[in-house]
């Protein structure tokens, strides 16, 4: 019996490792667990709904990747799709960003080459988790890079679960952004690795990462200024440092180059820009720069919500705690500025800059943000842990660790000035403990309430308290898909065209790929115009049928009705006729009674309210009742001449119309 | 009288210390400084032949008259393509030469314990991916 105790306890011993290896066992757990972390929060669509891809862009990614798939690289790569934009057709091939989709299939064909037999749409759908769980190594190692490895993991776990990169990874997202942070922080953590080491070997490979992010996504625009604006500024500052202990010959150099350079470069771009050698931005870059500038000139990205200036209440939404813990840590870097230091202030004051600028652009900050302040939060915590132990190393009396010596001594005099000093180490690591459990609460209930919903599959709360699930959308495009001729041309408001050429499969007038404006103003003008005007230019279109996209019966705000003006202002635009005052009363947008004559009769009013006067919306209220509104409309009787109802959905949100021959030549 | 031939003595002391400090620099780092050299010069000759490159003297064709042709002839949008892989291409090289010399320069603290071999290594890895994406840039 006395050797049972003996063995347990040997066995014990044979589990106690050495500090070093008790530290990468704790480190390497801890980045498994945030990997698994990453992935399963981002999956809270997939277990309610079902594994679809949600919203607009993404359902035009997942249709090339079918393509690619089905037809292969050389087809796919010259592909012209006349489904499309339909009088004019776009050339697929040479306008879109390959890289989501190559690696979508590349995932796909090492599954399948394992005999794994998954269809493309669950890599499509699983595509944005997975490159965020990577993320999150990158995160890692970027910031032991910067910082140390404290500092990399509290970054890992922070961008694991931030809100702000989630928004645009769920899984079904299948956008070009899932793939493309990834790339940005590995092309920066590439390249920061390169200036520390200053081998060619980690730039060639920061060139490979940058040649990804640019087959992934518009935003490499960022990283191929944000790097020589580093340099230079870079530069600058170790001139300055230069400056302070050198010779006058020296200066004199320095100073004479540096003025001859700038000044040449200015005169070079002056001249450049006014011969037009070096053309101006385009319009959604140079509207970074002045944000009113779209409002004014191009109506089409203004009105895009995702491109409005950013309130502090999404900064809040999307960062929570990180909003403050952000000045914390960039006074931690410029307390300790380095080369990888510089370049990471740098990264994170220009893209909260341009976060501001436009509300998509917070997922260019996210990174930023959570490595900054990840340099605060493992500062802060290292702080506080040395006077907790150092003060256990003086009560001790014992051995001091490797430079504790000092340290201890030092302390040992603090404490005996300050004997709460221990009292208020522990009130502060457990006030920032709970800082971070309040971060990871609130991140999880913004990924579970506002960012996992598919755009595409409504949900709402029944009288009971039950879930009463809107299909309508899918219902449409498979009732397009499956009773309308094979060539039918389908005319509708740009938001919808991906989708209905990926569900729908019919060719579709404009799409979201918004690239030539004035076919849009077209169908702007027809949807605002009187239907003896509007079927003219139907006609001439050679559109089948028309779709409309109508909230007044379920309460659904994001209607065509609510984006009418829109489409006033784009067809305003360009054909002067449409004039956005005719439609308001007062400057006040109305669809009852007292609304403007002319709302009244467009043939967009008419398609949503067509036999809705009849409806029964709501206990206690008239007939046609518009629920989105809270109004009652003010032309009951829709007479529709040159079109016919084709479908209505389930509940009224999706309307379908046949055009309507014309009619025979009467005879004399 | 006397400030002048100061600044022209500055001046000559200059040129004077540059010279005598270059002549002391080992072979192989003026090798390197020679490719730097040529490939600045080759770029500078392709910009200058954009530049001053001289329409007129094309035989007289009456597209080109045509003002869209024109306009296309004198920017060049396809053989852009080329002029820009060109000047970018002897761009490329020289800074990866300087690269080179950086490293393998034995007064360098920061490079000591980095081979030669290593540095050369490097530098023909780097031109051989440069070259590759210059050449499917070439159009």
């Amino acid at each position: 019996m006395a050797t049972m105790p003996a063995s347990a306890s040997d066995l014990l011993k044979s589990f106690k490792l050495k500090t070093k290896q008790q530290e990468l066992l704790i480190r390497v757990s801890i980045l498994c667990l945030v990997y698994i972390l990453a992935f399963i929060t981002r999956l809270f669509s997939v277990l309610r709904y079902e594994s679809m891809i949600h919203e607009f862009d993404p359902y035009f990614n997942y249709r090339t990747t079918l393509y690619l798939t089905e037809n292969g690289f050389y087809d796919f790569w010259n592909w012209f799709d006349y489904e499309s934009w339909y009088p004019l057709g776009r050339i697929v091939g040479g306008t879109l960003y390959p890289g989501l989709m190559v690696t979508a299939v590349l995932i796909y064909r090492i599954l399948r080459f394992l005999r794994f037999a998954v269809h493309i749409r669950e890599v499509c759908v699983l595509t944005a988790p997975f490159f965020a769980s990577n993320t999150t190594l990158v995160a890692y190692f970027f910031g032991k890079e910067i910082w140390d490895s404290g500092a990399g993991l509290v970054a890992a776990i922070l961008i694991a679960i931030c809100p702000g990169y989630i928004s645009r990874s769920v899984a079904g997202s299948y956008d070009n952004e899932g793939v493309a942070i990834f790339a940005l922080l590995f092309t920066f953590y590439v390249f920061v690795k390169a200036v520390n080491t200053g081998s060619l070997a980690w730039s060639l490979v920061s060139a490979f990462g940058y040649f990804y992010m640019v087959s992934a996504w518009g935003g490499y625009v960022f990283i191929i200024n944000l790097i020589p604006l580093y340099v230079l500024v870079f530069y600058f500052l170790d001139w300055v440092k230069h400056m302070l202990s050198d010779t006058k010959l020296f200066q004199a150099f320095l100073r004479i180059t540096v003025t001859c350079a700038v000044a040449v470069g200015g005169i070079a771009l002056g001249l450049g820009m006014v011969s037009g050698y070096i053309s101006p931005w385009t319009g959604r870059f140079y509207s970074l720069l002045d944000p009113t500038y779209a409002k004014d000139h191009i109506p089409i990205i203004a009105s895009v919500s995702e491109h409005q200036p950013t309130a502090w209440s999404s900064f809040m939404f999307d960062f929570h705690i990180l909003l403050f813990l952000f000045p914390a840590g960039l006074y931690f870097c410029f307390k300790r500025l380095s080369d990888a230091t510089i370049f990471i202030v740098m990264y994170g004051l220009t893209s909260m800059y341009f976060a501001g600028v436009m509300v998509r652009l917070i997922l260019v900050a996210t990174p930023a943000v959570c490595l900054i302040s990840a340099i605060a939060v493992s500062a802060t915590v290292k702080n506080l842990t040395v006077l907790l132990r150092s003060k256990n190393k003086v009560v001790q009396t014992g051995s001091t660790k490797r430079s504790g010596g000092s340290q201890s001594s030092s302390k040992a005099l603090l404490d005996q000035s300050q004997p709460f000093q221990k009292n208020g180490a522990i009130a502060l690591l457990f006030g920032a403990f709970y800082l971070l459990s309040r971060y990871a609460t609130h991140c999880t209930w913004v990924t579970s309430e506002a960012y996992s919903s598919p755009s595409i599959v409504l949900a709402a709360r029944g009288a009971h308290g039950n879930r009463v699930i809107f299909d309508d959308y899918r219902e449409a495009y498979f009732w397009l898909r499956q009773n309308t001729p094979q060539d039918a041309k389908v005319m509708s408001w740009w938001d919808y065209g991906y989708q209905i050429t990926a569900m729908g499969n019919r060719t579709v007038i404009v799409d979201n790929n918004t690239w030539n404006n004035t076919h849009i103003a077209t169908v702007g003008r027809a949807m605002s115009s009187y239907e003896d005007e509007a079927i003219e230019i139907i006609r001439s279109l050679d559109v089948d049928y028309v779709l409309v996209v109508f909230g007044g019966v379920t309460g659904y705000s994001s209607d065509d009705i609510n984006k009418f003006l829109w489409m006033v202002r784009i067809g305003g635009g360009v054909f002067p006729v449409i004039k956005e005052p005719d439609y308001l009363v007062n400057g006040e947008y109305r669809v009852d009674k007292g609304a403007a004559p002319k709302m009244l009769n467009c043939l967009m009013y008419k398609l949503c309210y067509y036999r809705f006067g009849e409806m029964m919306t709501e206990y206690g209220k008239p007939p046609g009742y518009d629920r989105a509104r809270g109004v009652e409309i003010g032309n009951k009787d829709v007479k529709l001449e040159h079109l016919e109802e084709a479908f209505t959905t389930s509940n009224w949100i999706v309307r379908i119309y046949r055009v309507k021959p014309p009619n025979n030549r009467c005879e004399i | 009288m006397a400030r002048t031939s100061s600044s022209k003595e500055n001046a000559q002391a200059l040129f004077h210390s540059l010279r005598s400090a270059y002549a002391a620099t080992p072979v192989n780092l003026k090798i390197i400084d020679l490719y730097v050299g040529f490939a600045v010069f080759t770029a500078l000759i392709q910009v200058l032949s954009l530049i001053f490159r001289n329409p007129f003297s094309l035989p007289h064709f009456y597209y080109l008259e045509d003002p869209q042709v024109v306009y296309m002839a004198s920017v060049g949008s396809f053989p852009f393509n080329s002029f820009l892989s060109g000047v970018l291409s002897c761009v490329g090289t020289a800074v990866l030469a300087v690269c080179l010399r950086i490293q393998v320069n034995k007064e360098n603290k920061e490079f000591k314990d980095l081979p030669p071999e290593r540095a050369f290594a490097d530098f023909v890895l780097c031109n051989l991916v440069l070259h590759l994406v210059i050449m499917n840039f070439l159009g």
